[in-house]
């Protein structure tokens, strides 16, 4: 079996666990070049990396910047609103156009499911998923992998319950299917209205209640509260949601052990996790930043190359270089 | 090979040794505790991984795995021993160089090898040498480490072929 991730990182269900170990592993060796005076290697000097967002985020893309400034990777940032897209110009002319300009990766961010693949099918720069519509956000999900293996030394066997609007999240999707692939038990817990009508699909155990879900789990993954997408009345109110699903102090204090306390940003705080829980001993959502930028650098350097598997064999070959 | 690296540096005094991951790091690991043992000094060590230094990453394709690199104080200033097993183009030491050039500015760096099998393709020479060979370019040396391989030896092998001699 080939450990090679392939030209693109579209999602992480195509992916096998030994495939999301090996973006683990990678990943740890970069941590140390964000801790140096001079945060840079050489490693992709002359790449040119084109960052297409067509959706508003600041973590994600500045995490994608860094990690290409810190290979020394030239990157373009490129927002929908102010280019030629807000002109009425499509998702392919618009990745063709910046192709025919000689670059060597596109990281896309668009508000609809496939758009990553459907570019990726069409061109031959290398594609990055950093978000597509409610579909995969892959980057995310090994971050927050790295992060819990980081907390806990192991992902085999922990119980990891995502909390809140899975039913608007890529980034639940990308969690449900790495945790699976790499041995977690997998639950959630919402509002039946913010759940997907499929989700006996995915193979997790559904938690009505927030208390339940805090007394079974080793770490809680809370999902924001997609204020944007609420137009359809999906909760009677964000006060009522705090009472019924918000991660308080008091509601973790009860459980059985520490429960390690994550969240992809950004947090509304008061609403689906309170300010004593995000700044708590148990919160490890700033080590998520962290290690964001470690793991796409480490997404760059392995899709930047091909197989890391045959590479063994021939840096072996010339060990004595 | 730790008594030479010691004259070399005039005893202990801002001396910092670092191995080349991955059997370097092992090395450098017995010359310091065999340091210590003699001089009852302290030696900071250090690893640096050349991976993403290596000057072939943009034609070898496939991407090698990187391992950890660790330096553990500030290199301005200090006498920094770079420790590998086998010498042969010198590329790994051009990009050792330039790696730790990154961390800061040492007073001065050395180079100390177990095996210097000839066959350089940059300017680039040993202070402290354990032995040199004379094999041939199908040749391939193996350095094995205790730590690693479950003995300390030294193999000269044919490429692509396992058998020892």
């Amino acid at each position: 079996m080939t450990l090679s991730l392939g030209k693109d990182l579209l999602g992480l269900e195509a992916l096998s666990g030994e495939q999301i170990k090996l973006i683990l592993d990678t990943a740890e060796p970069f941590k140390e070049i964000s801790l140096r005076a001079i945060k840079k290697v050489p490693t992709l000097r002359g790449a040119t990396i084109v960052n297409l967002f067509f959706e508003a985020s600041t973590r994600t893309r500045v995490s994608f910047e860094f990690a290409e400034k810190r290979l020394s990777a030239d990157a373009v940032n490129v927002a929908a609103s102010g280019s030629s897209v807000a002109k009425g110009e499509t998702l392919v002319d618009t990745a063709r156009n910046l192709e025919a300009m000689k670059i060597d990766m596109v990281v896309i961010r668009h508000g609809a499911s496939g758009a990553a693949q459907f570019l990726a099918e069409r061109i031959d720069s290398n594609v990055i998923n950093a978000g597509d519509g409610t579909h995969e956000h892959p980057t995310q999900g090994l971050l927050d992998l790295l992060t819990l293996r980081d907390h806990f030394g192991r992902i085999e066997g922990l119980k990891v319950c995502i909390v809140g609007d899975v039913l608007h999240s890529r980034v639940a999707r990308s969690n449900i299917w790495g945790l699976q692939k790499m041995g977690a038990e997998v639950a959630v817990c919402g509002p039946r209205s913010l759940l997907p009508n499929a989700i006996d699909d995915f193979g997790v155990t559904v938690f009505r209640r927030v208390e339940e879900a805090i007394e079974w789990a080793d770490a809680l993954n809370i999902l924001r509260l997609q204020l944007e997408r609420m137009t359809a009345g999906y909760i009677p109110s964000l006060r009522e949601y705090n009472r019924v699903f918000g991660v308080s102090r008091e509601r973790l204090e009860r459980a059985p052990r520490d429960v390690l306390i994550l969240h992809p940003g950004p947090m509304n705080r008061g609403v689906e996790i309170d300010s004593d829980v995000a700044d708590g001993p148990f919160s490890v959502i700033l080590d998520q930043v962290t290690n964001g930028v470690a793991v796409r650098m480490a997404v760059l350097y392995m899709l930047s190359g091909g197989n890391p598997q045959l590479a063994v064999r021939s840096a072996a070959g010339s060990a004595n270089a | 090979m730790a008594d030479e690296i010691l004259e070399l540096n005039n005893g202990t005094e801002h001396l910092v040794i670092v191995g080349i991951q991955r059997r370097g790091v092992q090395l450098a690991a017995q010359i310091v505790s065999l340091i210590t043992e003699r001089e009852g000094a302290d030696v900071p060590q250090g690893a640096l991984d050349i991976t993403l230094y290596r000057d072939d990453l943009q034609t070898v394709g496939p991407r090698p795995v990187v391992g950890q690199t660790r330096i553990p104080v500030d290199l301005d200033g200090v006498n920094v021993v770079i420790v590998d097993d086998v010498l042969y183009t010198g590329r790994t030491i051009r990009a050792a160089l330039d790696e730790l050039a990154d961390f800061g500015r040492p007073a001065r760096i050395a180079l100390a090898v177990l095996i210097d099998r000839g066959g350089r393709e940059l300017p680039i020479q040993p202070d402290v040498v354990g032995k040199t060979i004379t094999i041939q370019p199908s040749q391939r040396v193996d350095v094995l480490v205790e730590e690693l391989d479950g003995r300390n030896a030294v193999v000269v092998a044919e490429r692509e072929s396992e058998a020892g001699t």
